[in-house]
C-alpha cells in the first residue's frame, strides 16, 4: 500500500509539472510549483517509510519550510511591474517594459 | 487490534492517494485559474492529511509520530495561506475568473484562459 501511494504521488507530480510547463498564465506555474512542493513532502515522507529510514522526515519538514518560504516570495515580487499579469496577452506571461 | 490499525492504514493510504490523484487530473483538466486552484486546494489539505494519517498508524510510537504531526500541522497552516495569497494576488492583477468573461461577452463562445 505504500508503494501504490508512492506510485499515486508520482504520476500526480509528473501531471503538476506538465501544467508548471503548459501554463498559460504566471500564477498557473506559481500554482504547479506550490503543489510540486507539497507532493514532494509527502513523497519523501513516503520514500522514509518504503526503504525503512524515518529520518527522511526531517528533511521533509525542511522541505515544507522552504515550500512556504518560496511562494510567499515569488508572490511578494508579482506585485512589481516586471511581474505584472497582462490579461490580454495570455500567451506570454512577462511584459516587455 | 493490530489486523484493525493495518486496515485503517491502509484505507487512509488509499483514500489520500485517490483525492491526490483527483487533483492531479483536476489540474490538468480543468479550464481556469481559479478551478485549478480549488483541485489543488483539495489534495493540500484532505489528500496530504489523509497520506500522513495513514503513515501515523503505519508505526504509532516514538518520534516519527511527533515529527509526522509536526508535518501535518505545518502542511494545514500553510497551504491555505499560500493559497489565500496566490488568489488575492491574481485576482489583484486583474486575472479574470472565466465565468465574468462569459457574462461580459453575452455570447457562449468558450475562452481560452
Amino acid at each position: 500500500m505504500l508503494i501504490a501511494a508512492t506510485l499515486a504521488i508520482l504520476v500526480v507530480m509528473i501531471l503538476a509539472i506538465i501544467r508548471g510547463f503548459v501554463g498559460p498564465t504566471l500564477y498557473d506555474r506559481i500554482l504547479a510549483v506550490n503543489m510540486f512542493g507539497t507532493k514532494t513532502v509527502l513523497l519523501i515522507s513516503l520514500l522514509g517509510f518504503v526503504m525503512g529510514r524515518p529520518e527522511f522526515l526531517d528533511i521533509a519538514i525542511v522541505y515544507a519550510l522552504i515550500n512556504f518560504i518560496s511562494i510567499i516570495g515569488v508572490l511578494h515580487f508579482s506585485d512589481s511591474a516586471v511581474f505584472r499579469h497582462d490579461p490580454h496577452d495570455t500567451g506570454s506571461t512577462k511584459k516587455e517594459s | 487490534m493490530e489486523l484493525i490499525v493495518n486496515i485503517s492504514s491502509a484505507s487512509c493510504l488509499l483514500i489520500g492517494s485517490f483525492l491526490c490523484l483527483s487533483g492531479g487530473v483536476g489540474i490538468m483538466r480543468l479550464p481556469d485559474f481559479y478551478t485549478r486552484m480549488h483541485a489543488v486546494g483539495v489534495t493540500d489539505t484532505l489528500g496530504a492529511g489523509m497520506i500522513l494519517i495513514g503513515l501515523i498508524l503505519q508505526n504509532p510510537e516514538g518520534l516519527v509520530v511527533i515529527k509526522l504531526l509536526l508535518i501535518l500541522v505545518m502542511t494545514i497552516f500553510i497551504s491555505p495561506v499560500a493559497s489565500h495569497a496566490l488568489a488575492k494576488a491574481a485576482y489583484r492583477n486583474d486575472l479574470v475568473p472565466l465565468s465574468d468573461r462569459n457574462e461580459n461577452k453575452g455570447g457562449t463562445e468558450s475562452s481560452n484562459p
